[in-house]
């Protein structure tokens, strides 16, 4: 996207105050930038540094000499018994647990903005005000109809419990962007005789793409670094199932060692998420709603 | 769409949720009352707290019985064991053994009807000529025995380091004595104690550590136990003093309070080793051996330690511990036998000889350096033994005993003020 | 493994498969229905699947909770609203209430403020995905390693000490004294210093769904703005900010809701100590640490109402849109 539109005649802005305000706007962002970027910095560097170092100087004097670097942090936190199972077993709960709410929200998102029905905001106000409920409150009934149903310990308990955690914003950001698509388009289209169905199909959901790939991002990554959901839906009862997030808790003993090791757990842990939210970048384009609407 | 992929798909969905409940392997056939054969290929699901480098040694420490028996161990640590136990009572999904918060836990569990009595399935004579008598009665609720302590470790012990000024011929016996030739042998160490209580979610427990052995020398085990079980009030002279004690340790303290709540527990006696020290003493448990600066310093040449000193001679023996506590859920016979084996002292030694632990056992003894070893006599032979009372208090009391402590270690609050509303929260811990 | 492979592979095929056939389905089942009736009856069987999974998983646990925050501890008696009345009663409750409102503040300014400033400038530069990657990098490191970073970065180590945490380390340069960040409870400043950690993780958040409705405007509006000679921040505030209000409102709504189940960080880094108590780790310690799930409940269920001022907001909001509609 290029930036400021070219100056017409009648543009008040000088070639000068344009050159200004671009700087001005990549100091800001580089600004920006450098103080996010400086706290991760400071655990990637430590992550690589003995434990010792790492609780007697800071993270910046590793780049000075003497460096000291070293990889067994990793090597430690790779060679963790059953570390690859457990990544799998995270791959298995994430990837579902992020296409069934995707789903089922879009449905009832289209339902919320484009179909009128009585008691529409008000229902729909209560599935977003659910999203205030505690996931602690929630776990000791939901364990016992688990138990009751003989699925617990299974995937699919969280794949079905993720989903029912992660409806209340799903269905709140879809409706958001669903609701906003311009009126004429599904007006035109009705008016062509096609169905809700085909509206949903062809029209609501390719133009929702960016809101659904930012859902998607989110819940992938919440579902990803769930550690407390896993622990009492599958913990108790099969250990094998559990994911990556217990892995690395239990880096740290009951005594308080081993905190060293978390840095290098965290960026090793971080490597999908990463991966998911740079191949969805592609969905935040513009145009796609624009394009559709003709002046 | 046709209806025909609908229905397959139906069925395919029906089978995968089958095949999805890998069911536990079902009992073994029943055992005629009076066998003691233990079947084999079967399973014991544990929980416990030990994860890394004690789930190892944990691991180590069942392996012969597996191989003896031909069942298998599934090990689960995690540090979230609470939450796990408190999901599981009240819904029945538990492990067949799983190591125990503390002894009020265990009562709690007991009491819910979830853990299973010990009596009938250990040899109880042997066990209790075999341990400690204090840790055998913490291990009972109304004379029945729920759990057994399969880890222990004594608390109260001051490391110093031998370079500053060696105490291994002479150590200080009494408190006047500690402060007097601290301040002797000062040398340009900055300050007498090093401190730190911060520990994430249970941050102040180095300190209640403290409050505990200054009470327990100054006035005994008798308001030592009352003190825990609720019947003394926190603003009585007894404990007050013992408070008072304490600040005095945190005014002689390397960075003082600030630095003791800012300070996580494990690297607060790292200033031991630096030149020059930050500090001449540390008061902590045996199991800092294995962590912070003390992990990869050499026992008796950088670190050496002294029990905790008298303040008068009545209770100049009196010595604290703590353990980790196990219990058992199912009473499979699987279960059952690897709880005869875990009480042993074969058992047990395995552990010892890792290091980083103690065995209320007193016949494992192969203990890895002479330090572990005068630990493990302080505990076996201590004539007043007392556990750690805050983890016998209830767990509100507990908590906000944690919480006070860091308040007042910071300077945020009185003392007065930290007793009178301890004491109000007594009222109300001890009712439930 | 291959059993957990095939179980994967059928459920990510499978469910969306399964939710397409419901739609065909219902639509077939509504062929039934005269023609007036089934604009009726689709948009309740839409939803359906929906409100099933919520009914479940939330709606059912609430309603035992509210249950439960009626009885007593051990669920043997009712105690009508005691539980409420010891809540009140409670000095630290107050305390809390008070932190979760700098929460609710802070972190909802913070998060939309520079969620919209980064998501309008890093649309203008080409090298806006890296910036973007760089915003969203913290919320991607879980919560616990969020906790490490953030203690090394208030480390506190005594004055004249050599100093290890980044904070302290750039005061030390203009040679002023350590501060212990998350133990000064001056001004809540360590609640202070707990709500920028979570800022720094969430601004992401923010971003992201800011930058996605941006993408969603329309460019031939802003190019005629533009033609017609309103310079960038009128766009910005004429034709860009209308536009966005709703999609800010979300993020508004979700970050106080957020606020309010604070947790992780409070709970990891300070466990509530010196006045950083918030209401979801009084919550949880009640609940899972004293056993006491009367007051635990309670807990929520205020929690439940606390929320109810947002709600009607966004309701008159949703009322306003369709009105222009």
């Amino acid at each position: 996207m290029s930036a400021v539109a070219p100056a017409s005649q009648a543009s008040p802005l000088s070639w000068a105050g344009r050159l200004r305000g671009r700087i001005g706007l990549h100091t800001i962002l580089l600004l920006l930038m450098v103080i996010w970027a400086i706290p991760t910095i400071g655990l990637l560097l430590n992550s690589f540094r003995p434990a010792a170092e790492q609780t007697s100087s800071g993270w910046w004097t590793a780049i000075f000499p003497p460096y000291q670097f070293t990889f067994e942090n990793y090597a430690h936190v790779l060679a963790q018994q059953g570390i690859g199972t457990n990544l799998l077993n995270s791959l298995f709960i994430s990837i579902p647990s992020t296409v069934i709410p995707i789903f089922v929200a879009a449905f009832a998102a289209y339902a919320f903005s484009w179909m009128d029905f009585p008691g529409r905001n008000v229902l729909f106000v209560v599935v977003v005000g659910l999203l205030v409920v505690p996931l602690q409150a929630t776990l000791i009934p939901i364990l016992q109809l688990f138990a009751t149903w003989g699925i617990a310990g299974t995937f699919l308990a969280v794949w079905l419990a993720h989903t029912g955690y992660g409806l209340p914003f799903a269905v709140y950001l879809l409706r958001n962007f669903m609701g906003s698509l311009p009126r004429e388009v599904f007006e035109s289209a009705y008016i062509d005789g096609a169905s809700p169905v085909t509206a949903f199909f062809r029209l609501a959901l390719p133009m929702t793409v960016p809101a659904i790939a930012a859902l998607a991002i989110f819940q992938f990554l919440f579902v990803w670094n769930d550690l407390l959901v896993s622990l009492i839906y599958i913990g108790l009862v099969n250990p094998d199932n559990l994911p990556l997030p217990v892995s690395i808790a239990n880096l740290v003993t009951s005594i308080g060692g081993g905190s060293e090791f978390l840095g290098a757990a965290a960026f090793l842990s971080m490597i999908i998420p990463l991966v998911v939210f740079f191949s969805l970048q592609r969905y935040f384009v513009r145009g796609i709603v624009g394009g559709s609407v003709k002046g | 769409m046709t209806r025909k992929p609908f229905a397959l798909f139906a069925a395919l969905m029906a089978m995968v949720l089958a095949s999805c409940q890998s069911g536990s392997p079902s009992p073994a056939g029943s055992q005629a009352p009076g066998e003691s054969q233990v079947p084999s290929g079967q399973e014991v699901t544990v929980i416990g707290t030990w994860t890394d480098a004690e789930q190892e040694s944990f691991l180590a420490m069942v392996a012969p019985w597996e191989a003896e028996t031909g069942n298998t161990v599934r090990y689960q640590g995690t540090r979230a064991i609470n939450d796990i136990l408190a999901a599981g009572i009240p819904t029945g999904v538990l492990p067949d053994l799983a190591g125990l918060p503390g002894p009020a836990q265990m009562a709690e569990y007991a009491a819910a009807g979830a853990l299973k009595p010990l009596d009938d399935v250990l040899d109880i004579d042997t066990y209790q000529s075999e341990t400690s008598s204090a840790l055998v009665d913490l291990g009972m609720v109304d004379g029945t025995t729920y759990g057994i302590f399969i880890k222990a470790s004594v608390k109260g012990l001051i490391w110093y380091n031998p370079t500053l000024h060696d105490y291994a011929d002479d150590p200080p016996a009494t408190w006047d004595d500690v402060l007097e030739q601290g301040a002797a042998n000062q040398g340009d160490a900055d300050a007498l104690w090093c401190l730190g209580i911060e520990s994430g979610d249970a941050s102040g427990w180095p300190a209640t550590d403290w409050i505990e052995e200054i009470l327990l020398h100054q006035s005994g085990p008798d308001v030592y136990n009352q003190w825990w079980q609720g019947e003394v009030s926190w603003t009585d002279p007894e404990i007050r003093d013992a408070f008072e004690t304490y600040m005095d340790v945190v005014d002689n303290a390397y960075g003082e309070g600030t630095n003791a709540v800012a300070t996580k527990f494990d690297l607060a006696g790292d200033p031991l080793f630096t030149d020059p020290p930050g500090c001449e003493f540390f008061h902590q448990a045996s199991f800092i051996t294995g962590l912070g600066a003390f992990a990869d310093a050499t026992a008796g040449t950088d670190y050496n330690a002294f029990p905790f000193p008298a303040f008068n001679d009545e209770y100049a023996t009196a010595v604290e511990g703590a353990g980790d506590l196990f219990g058992m859920f199912h009473d499979t016979e699987a279960a059952k036998s690897l709880m005869r084996y875990l009480v042993t002292a074969q058992a047990q030694d395995i552990w010892v000889q890792r290091g980083g632990a103690l065995s209320p056992n007193s016949n494992a003894t192969s203990y890895p350096d002479d330090i572990s070893a005068i630990m493990g006599s302080m505990l076996t032979g201590a004539q007043d033994l007392v556990f750690d009372a805050s983890d016998q208090m209830p767990t509100a009391m507990n908590a906000a005993f944690w919480s006070h402590m860091v308040s007042l270690t910071a300077g945020q609050e009185t003392i007065d003020q930290a007793l009178s509303a301890l004491d109000e929260v007594r009222a109300d811990a001890y009712a439930q | 493994m291959t059993d957990k492979l095939i179980t994967a592979l059928v459920a990510v095929v499978g469910v969306p498969a399964v939710m397409i056939g419901y739609i065909w389905a219902t639509e077939q089942v509504l062929r039934v229905f005269p023609g007036r009736w089934k604009p009726r009856i689709r948009p309740w069987l839409w939803v359906a699947p929906a409100i099933g999974f919520l009914g479940l998983f939330l709606v059912y646990p609430t309603i035992g909770t509210i249950y439960r925050s009626l009885r007593d501890a051990a669920d043997s008696a009712f105690v009508g609203l005691d539980n409420y009345a010891w809540f009140f009663g409670n000095d630290g409750s107050l305390s809390a209430l008070l932190n979760n409102v700098l929460w609710l503040v802070f972190l909802t300014i913070a998060v939309v403020g520079v969620g919209l400033l980064i998501a309008v400038l890093v649309d203008r530069v080409r090298y806006e995905t890296v910036a973007k990657s760089v915003i969203f990098m913290p919320l991607a490191i879980s919560m616990v390693a969020a906790g490490v970073i953030w203690l090394f970065m208030y480390q506190y180590r005594p004055p004249g000490a050599e100093q290890t945490g980044t904070l302290n380390a750039a005061l030390g340069v203009f040679g002023v004294g350590p501060i212990a960040w998350i133990q000064v409870t001056d001004f809540r400043l360590n609640t202070l210093m707990l709500i920028i950690v979570m800022a720094w993780m969430w601004t992401g958040f923010g971003m992201v769904i800011i930058s996605a409705a941006l993408k969603g405007i329309n460019p031939e509006l802003l190019e005629a703005a533009r033609v017609d000679g309103a310079n960038e921040w009128q766009v910005f505030r004429r034709i860009m900010f209308p536009l966005l209000v709703p999609t800010l409102v979300v993020v508004s709504t979700t970050m106080i809701i957020t606020a309010l189940k604070a947790f992780d960080i409070v709970y990891t880094m300070t466990n509530g100590n010196l006045n950083t108590e918030v209401i979801a780790n009084l919550m949880y310690k009640q609940m899972f640490s004293f056993g006491q799930y009367g007051r635990a409940s309670a807990i929520a269920v205020i929690l439940l109402l606390a929320i109810v001022p947002i709600m009607l907001f966004n309701i008159s909001r949703f009322r306003a849109q369709e009105a222009v509609r």
